[in-house]
């Protein structure tokens, strides 16, 4: 066992402590090196003592179980543990810059500035989910930056692996988060819902478009548990430049019973991404708390709260997939068109909260600029929409919506694994082209797009007779 | 090394081979049994006798109450596992008979144990189905990780110095790290009858060098295993809970 405290040059399994980075009250970090990893290094290493919160501890095992499991752009990389027999200890990539925590200094932000940062951070916690790992610290201060752009999502120590055994689960009493950021089933004990870092941004969103904290920032369970019945004041009310778009995914985040949230972080990162396609309800016009009677019923009569076990957080998460169903408006057969809406629609029976994006590319000439004109002065986009949104009629409504895109592009393949990759999209859902010269020429886009897709594909044909 | 843990193989052949074939695919090293490797399913002398060739190789093979109670007259059990129990004593041979009977309650490996039921009195074959049996186990013994069966249902349960014993339900083969600053007791499924919903074999891969453990499943020809319990004129319920895994 490594006594006291670390100094700079000492040696701990081959990393050399050169300086220390944070000193904090749980662990203290330090900036490390070793000769054969070429990116920069911390070493986090718990303060372990006589008297220390147990959750310290608790959180640290937590950490060392689950960071090495993660990968991606959105996590720190994992790079060592240090064995409780000699030192406890993490290492990791140390990334560049500064966390989000520095911004509170300049609240309250542009909208457009809001939205891009929840889209970045929407992302990144759908990478983290589709890992099984439930973040449940989300924060300014735990959110940082690539170089190349990508939200960085740091400290594991409160998060929980789905498939790992949850150290924090029946070790403490109280609910473990950061006060002003704990969704209302994690102040109630839950620690499996995906839904609960959508609520945590919900309130970062906020905090950066209005300047004050939705539910401030209780020190007590009781002041905890007023979020469970006492709605925030509409973000609108407090600053009139936030667009009906942002209030409505603000407080759709914020909503008490998670199922009334978004389903996934990718819908919701797709819906940051673009305000004008949000589809907007009563929470968008809200301008004032709920009456006092409303609040009084919900204190004694709470809203209902679903509570996920972790064998079913993930099925809920999977009941959520986005859905991109290419549209060839003018090659399609009328058998082919509906052989195609009856594949989407049992897609919404069995994934009930699936977000629908129809779309349909507008072939433009590979020279010429196109005028976006035709002939009877008709805009071509907006006439392809209105077909697109014709095609749709007689759908179930998915839980996620259904919007429509037409995408103005030299080919069509490269379109729609571009808008695939872009849009986190899980399943594309496209036509054959007919037996045809054309396909022999050009060969089939469908063909391409499944061979390159990110995601499931899904090609509809009619089956033929056989010709004999 | 990689170690495959199994338990509770209940005379059930095609689930035992399944397991066999789908440990050794993935590269074990040593094979565990914890034991109950006969009752209730029709090939209990062919699982004995693989049991035995494994014990030979190296294997650490156990003795649950089912191999107990086939040379103990005094064992008594509920009307189905009876029947079972009888019919099993009439077609095991003088050696697999005396194999069963001459094996460990427990076996202890450095860091490491290994037992049927709950450690804290082996022979009194008690379940280990919460939290609560869990620490009577991990307060009766000193190893840091120990495996059992008995249950049929894949559990693990871990606890720190002090701290409480934190249950976990396994829902996916993605590897759990015992941390070497805890203490761990793995709960295997059922090879031959496992009885969480999942119908497939259960068992486990433990790397002894990265401390991490995978619970696993293998499918198997569940329809034949069915069919002989039939023709042997064993109680039905027991070939029927196989397709469900009840």
């Amino acid at each position: 066992m490594v006594k006291g405290r670390l100094k700079p040059g000492e040696v701990i399994d081959g990393f050399v402590i050169e300086d220390i980075a944070h000193n904090g009250g749980m662990a203290r970090i330090w900036q490390v090196s070793r000769p054969d990893i070429d990116c920069p290094i911390l070493m986090k290493v718990p303060v372990i003592g006589e008297g220390d919160d147990p959750a310290a501890i608790v959180g640290f095992e937590m950490e060392q179980m689950i960071l090495p499991r993660l990968t991606g752009p959105h996590v720190p990389r994992f790079v060592a543990n240090g064995d409780f027999a000699t030192l406890p200890y993490i290492v990791m990539e140390r990334l560049p810059g500064t966390s989000l925590y520095p911004l509170l200094e300049r609240l309250p932000l542009p909208p457009e500035e809001v939205a891009a940062i929840g889209a970045k951070v929407a992302v990144a916690l759908d990478s983290l989910h589709r890992q099984h790992v439930v973040h449940l610290d989300l924060k300014p201060s735990n959110v940082m930056f690539r170089e190349s752009g990508e939200t960085v999502l740091i400290d594991y120590g409160l998060a929980r692996h789905i498939h790992l055994p949850d150290l924090m689960d029946e070790q403490f009493r109280l609910p473990y988060g950061t006060a002003p950021y704990m969704a209302p089933e994690q102040v109630l004990g839950t620690r499996s819902d995906f839904r609960s870092d959508l609520f945590a941004l919900g309130v970062m969103l906020y905090f950066f478009a209005t300047g004050e904290r939705p539910f401030g920032d209780p020190q007590r369970l009781k002041g905890l548990k007023r979020r469970l019945w006492r709605d925030p004041l509409p973000p609108r009310a407090r600053n009139g430049a936030i667009p009906l778009a942002l209030q409505e995914i603000i407080l759709r985040c914020l909503e008490v019973n998670p199922a009334w949230r978004y389903p996934s972080a990718a819908q919701l990162a797709l819906d940051l991404q673009d305000l004008s396609a949000v589809k907007l309800t009563a929470r968008a016009e809200k301008m004032k708390r709920d009456a006092f009677g409303t609040v009084l019923r919900r204190r004694f009569n709470p809203v209902p709260i679903e509570t996920v076990k972790p064998q079913t957080a993930e099925a809920q998460l999977a009941n959520a997939p986005i859905v991109a169903v290419a549209i060839n408006l003018s090659g399609s057969t009328p058998d082919l068109d509906e052989a195609k809406r009856r594949t989407v629609a049992r897609i919404i029976e069995n994934t009930p909260d699936a977000r629908i994006a129809c779309l349909n590319v507008l072939k433009i000439n590979r020279i010429a600029l196109d005028t976006s004109l035709d002939e009877e002065g008709r805009n071509k986009h907006v006439m392809r929409l209105v077909e697109l949104r014709a095609w749709s009629t007689g759908l179930p409504t998915p839980g996620g919506g259904i919007t429509f895109h037409v995408l103005e592009a030299v080919s069509p393949a490269d379109a729609i694994l571009a808008y695939a990759r872009e849009n986190y999209v899980d399943h594309i859902v496209m036509g054959a082209r007919a037996e045809s010269a054309m396909r022999s020429m050009l060969g089939s886009v469908s063909g391409e797009v499944a061979a390159h897709a990110p995601c499931t594909v899904t090609v509809v044909r009619n089956r033929t007779r056989p010709e004999n | 090394m990689l170690l495959a843990i199994l338990s509770d193989i209940h005379g059930n052949r095609e689930a035992f081979e399944a397991v066999l074939a789908a440990a050794r695919a993935a590269g074990a090293e040593r094979f565990v049994v914890l034991g109950d490797i006969v009752g209730y399913g029709a090939d209990s002398e062919w699982c004995t006798e693989t049991a035995r060739s494994l014990a030979e190789s190296g294997a650490i093979v156990l003795r649950g109450n089912h191999d107990d109670a086939i040379g103990n007259a005094s064992v008594t059990m509920n009307p189905t596992a009876t029947m079972a129990l009888e019919w099993t004593r009439r077609q095991l041979g003088a050696d697999a008979r005396a194999f069963l009977a001459a094996l460990p309650l427990k076996a202890r490996e450095g860091d490491y144990l290994f037992v049927h039921a709950d450690a804290s009195a082996p022979s009194d074959w008690n379940y280990v189905l919460d939290a609560s049996d869990a620490g009577q186990h991990l307060g009766a013994c000193e190893a840091r990780v120990s495996f059992c069966g008995h249950v049929h249902k894949p559990a693990l349960y871990c606890t720190a110095p002090g701290g409480r014993v934190t249950h976990f339900c396994p829902v996916a083969a993605t590897p759990v790290p015992l941390l070497p600053q805890r203490r761990w007791l793995a709960v295997m499924g059922a090879v031959g009858q496992p009885r969480d919903g999942n119908p497939c074999a259960a068992f486990a891969l433990y790397d002894t060098g990265s401390a991490e453990l995978r619970f696993l499943r293998a499918a198997y020809d569940i329809a034949t295993a069915a069919g002989k319990i039939r023709a042997a004129g064993l109680p039905v319920s027991l070939a029927e809970r196989l397709f469900e895994g009840r």
